[in-house]
């Protein structure tokens, strides 16, 4: 089985290389999530104020955070798109939006799971939870942008400019609770207790989002590969990003 | 460990409604986006081997 028509270009050459490491970042998000639920269930404590409720945090903090990473090293491959003209950086953006969305999503939601219990409320207008929900707009827009614009390059382009204008959204998410008066509550869990307490509260935290780390390498790598084939095997799609002047020039 | 039964461990302090969605959610999003890619991928390779 010759691979030919892949040898031109450098996301064919990195198809194969990613397909490689998919099953050592998959392996790593399982083992790191196994032992992140483990502290997280059986090793650290109940919450002196909040019970067992605060538990949420072992997959929300994670899971806020990844929506946050994921949204500026999207906006990076944005930009070195935008900057060098390749190919393989918008791929890398277009791969990592969704799962960046999935992250969005499952914060707003563990949170509000969160806040019923411990505010009383599902949701309020807080600066914290406006942002976030802002960013999973920003996500949904970005996709949907690229999913309206029909020619490729187009596309890569304006979603490319879309994100990295919405960047500025992370910093205002990050520095809410500092800046705003808000509900949420300020960075970290509030560590009362005895200090060995927090520590193991603060390493279920730390290991599950290694895990999230992991989960995302693999599933963005997945998702490149997919893109690759995708674009490979509309010949149209192929030639326009292939050869740029022939496209400006039709 | 802090559970004394498995009823206590679901149980959660009374909060179980709130801490299994939670992470039933992320379960089932991390879970179904996994599964997606790997139909995506099949469909992909499969055209792919069409095409070639």
């Amino acid at each position: 089985m010759g691979i030919n028509w892949f040898k031109y270009s450098s996301p064919q050459a990195f198809h194969p290389l990613a397909g490689k490491l998919i099953p050592w970042f998959a392996a790593a998000a399982l083992a790191l999530i196994g032992v992140g639920l483990y502290i997280g269930f059986f090793v650290a404590p109940t919450d002196a104020t909040q019970g067992d409720a605060y538990r949420i945090i072992f997959v929300h903090v994670p899971a806020a955070w990844m929506s946050m990473f994921l949204y500026v090293i999207m906006a990076v491959w944005a930009g070195i798109g935008l900057g060098l003209q390749a190919r393989p950086s918008f791929m890398m953006a277009q791969a990592i939006a969704p799962t960046g969305a999935m992250f969005t999503f499952l914060a707003l939601l563990t949170g509000s799971m969160w806040g019923k219990p411990t505010w009383g409320a599902w949701w309020v207008w807080d600066a914290r939870l406006t942002s976030e929900l802002i960013l999973l707009f920003q996500y949904i827009g970005i996709m949907l942008l690229r999913t309206a614009i029909e020619d490729l390059r187009r596309a890569d382009r304006a979603s490319a400019v879309l994100a990295l204008v919405g960047v500025i959204n992370v910093p205002i998410i990050y520095f809410s609770v500092r800046w705003w008066n808000t509900l949420h509550q300020g960075a970290s869990v509030s560590m009362t207790a005895s200090p060995t307490m927090a520590g193991t509260m603060v390493t279920a935290m730390l290991v599950m989002t290694l895990g999230f780390w992991m989960y995302s390498f693999a599933v963005t790598l997945a998702r490149v590969r997919c893109v690759i084939v995708e674009r490979e095997r509309h010949p149209s799609w192929g030639k326009q990003a292939a050869m740029p002047d022939v496209a400006e020039a039709r | 460990m802090q559970w004394e039964s498995l009823t206590e461990f679901w149980a959660m302090g009374g909060y179980g409604l709130y801490v299994w969605t939670s992470f039933g959610a992320t379960a089932l999003c991390m879970g179904g986006e996994v599964l997606a890619l790997w139909r995506r991928h099949a469909s992909a390779a499969v055209e792919r081997h069409d095409g070639a």
